[in-house]
């Protein structure tokens, strides 16, 4: 039976699903309901995990790292300045091959004080060794985090996943959401190295510069081993609730000689920019990026590229941008567009793609051609 | 794509009554999306929300600026805010006020809205509840089935007052 929930609620109702052992978080808007409702399940019993409210973001994440130690299957949501604030914890959890799940609601960071949806405060952690993807749905939302516990944990991966939806553009907004049964889907969690807190030992981690820099080389070893799993795990999902997801979402490509790529919900709005365009007889398509680590392979050579970053490297550019371009061979239009919640209607992308400058940047709104 | 603009004030139930139509619709076998604006809302403060309905789904997330239909649950905010700001030439106004209104250019429909929630008893800490008896007067209009109206209060709402104050509403839109 669908119903109409928030993409807040729906990860609320995925992770339930999943039955984490211990759920750590501190609230923060936009992703506060998500956190709210998990506590109303532990609460009213629906949901017989350990609820850990904790001071800090960085505790949470301290407190899924320990957690995730002792073999128990973990997950904490955040966004923003709690991110931020997670950094040096996010590093720990992903160098200790530690299989959490967060949810981060990306919104902008201060100052202005901002609670809209930006892709900065996600696109800070890129070079921890987090798996990153971004959903454009509630149903897509439900059905990441149900993959990305069964990703994390597998043993080819043992690496954290964060989870992106568009703060309020997608935390706030209903649509309709289909449930299922995960069964074993998600397998019962079994890490192959565990601490046991009955049985305390002392650990030696120094690591000499000889043995960390193969821990560094075994964790993108498992990055790039991690494609394969995503792929199996998405195959697997398609097949046995029947809604199919790829490292990308292609709309109409096979034929463009104009792409637009962007990521999260402007990815899923651009379709419909597309449509509009392909009227006006311009053979356009749309490209959205659900997994930015692993970074997939495009396919873009000898079309066009549009980019929408909803995020800014300071003195460099678009990170999505130049991520395609270093990846691809491929120079592009590059728009910077959404900062902070800015509106960007489906007739802007259309603009954006009509009135491309391919080898230039766009400030949406401040020194656009549109 | 049928694209509906709700304006109420913090606390009247806009939110839950854009959530209630888009369950409806679900219901009737379409696809729906309802949002709150991303503002900051305050209680009593003039606020907006938004329902899309279509019968594929639904990509686009920016703010509807042409609207189909403009539901108002308070006319009070009119004094306020320009609730016909971009609603489409011949498009749907329905409007909670005990009194007739017509507004040039547009299909106008008044509801006693308040009224039919204070027969009712429906009020919720001193404010009568206002969103489900909405849901009935728009299953009126055609927007939702009727059945699918009730259905969806069901789904949230098991006092059966909020079923009653749907069908009031029902039979006093003209239609």
């Amino acid at each position: 039976m669908k119903k109409i929930v928030t993409g807040n609620k729906a990860v609320a109702e995925a992770v339930r699903e999943a039955k984490p052992d211990v759920v750590a978080a501190y609230p923060i808007t936009p992703q506060t309901e998500i956190v709210e409702t998990l506590a109303d399940y532990v609460s009213g019993g629906q949901l017989a995990s350990q609820y850990i409210p904790v001071e800090s973001e960085h505790s949470a994440m301290a407190a899924c790292i320990g957690a995730s130690l002792s073999g128990g299957r973990t997950f904490t949501a955040t966004s923003s300045q709690g991110l931020l604030y997670m950094h040096e914890m996010t590093n720990w959890a992903a160098g200790a091959r530690l299989p959490i799940v967060m949810a981060n609601v990306n919104r902008s960071l201060a100052p202005g004080w901002n609670l809209w949806a930006e892709h900065t405060d996600a696109m800070q952690e890129r070079d921890t060794g987090w798996l990153q993807v971004y959903v454009s749905t509630v149903q897509e939302a439900y059905d990441t985090i149900l993959m990305a516990f069964r990703i994390a944990e597998h043993h080819d991966v043992l690496l954290p996943v964060m989870v992106n939806l568009d703060g309020f553009t997608l935390s706030h907004i209903m649509q309709p959401l289909d449930t299922v049964e995960p069964g074993d889907f998600i397998p019962l969690i079994h890490l192959p190295e565990t601490v046991d807190p009955k049985n305390p030992r002392g650990y030696g981690t120094i690591a000499g510069p000889a043995d960390y820099f193969r821990f560094r080389w075994d964790i993108e070893r498992s990055m790039r081993e991690s494609v394969n799993v995503i792929e199996e795990t998405q195959a697997e999902f398609s097949q046995r609730f029947g809604r199919s997801y790829g490292l990308t979402e292609e709309y109409r490509c096979s034929d463009a000689d104009v792409v637009v790529v962007a990521l999260g919900t402007l990815g899923k709005e651009a379709e419909v920019a597309v449509d509009i365009l392909r009227t006006e007889g311009i053979k356009a398509g749309s490209l959205r990026l659900r997994w930015f680590r692993p970074f997939p392979e495009l396919g873009l050579a000898g079309k066009e590229v549009v980019v929408i970053d909803r995020d800014y490297s300071f003195g460099f550019g678009g990170i999505l941008a130049h991520s395609i371009r270093s990846k691809n061979l491929v120079n592009v239009y590059s728009v910077i567009a959404g900062l902070g919640g800015q509106e960007v209607t489906y007739d802007d992308i259309a603009g954006f793609i009509r009135n491309r400058r391919i080898g230039e940047e766009c400030w949406f709104g401040v020194n656009d051609h549109v | 794509m049928f694209e509906i603009r709700i304006h109420s004030r913090g606390g009247q139930g806009g939110v839950t009554a854009a959530r209630l139509l888009a369950m409806a619709a679900l219901h009737d076998g379409n696809y729906a999306t309802a949002c709150p604006f991303y503002g900051a809302e305050r209680r009593g403060a003039p606020v907006v929300s938004f329902v899309r309905i279509d019968a594929r789904p639904i990509k686009i997330y920016s703010q509807i600026r042409s609207p189909d239909m403009i539901i108002v649950l308070d006319e009070s905010v009119m004094q306020a805010v320009d609730v016909l700001h971009g609603l489409k030439t011949g498009g749907k106004i329905l409007i909670n006020s005990p009194h007739k209104k017509d507004f040039t250019g547009f299909v106008t429909n008044s509801v006693d809205l308040t009224g039919i929630a204070l027969r009712e008893n429906l009020v919720v800490a001193g404010s009568p509840i206002l969103n489900t008896p909405v849901i009935g007067a728009l299953a009126k209009t055609g927007i939702v089935s009727a059945a699918a109206a009730k259905s969806a209060i069901r789904s949230m709402f098991t006092d059966e007052r909020n079923i009653r104050a749907a069908e009031a509403a029902h039979d006093e839109v003209s239609a």
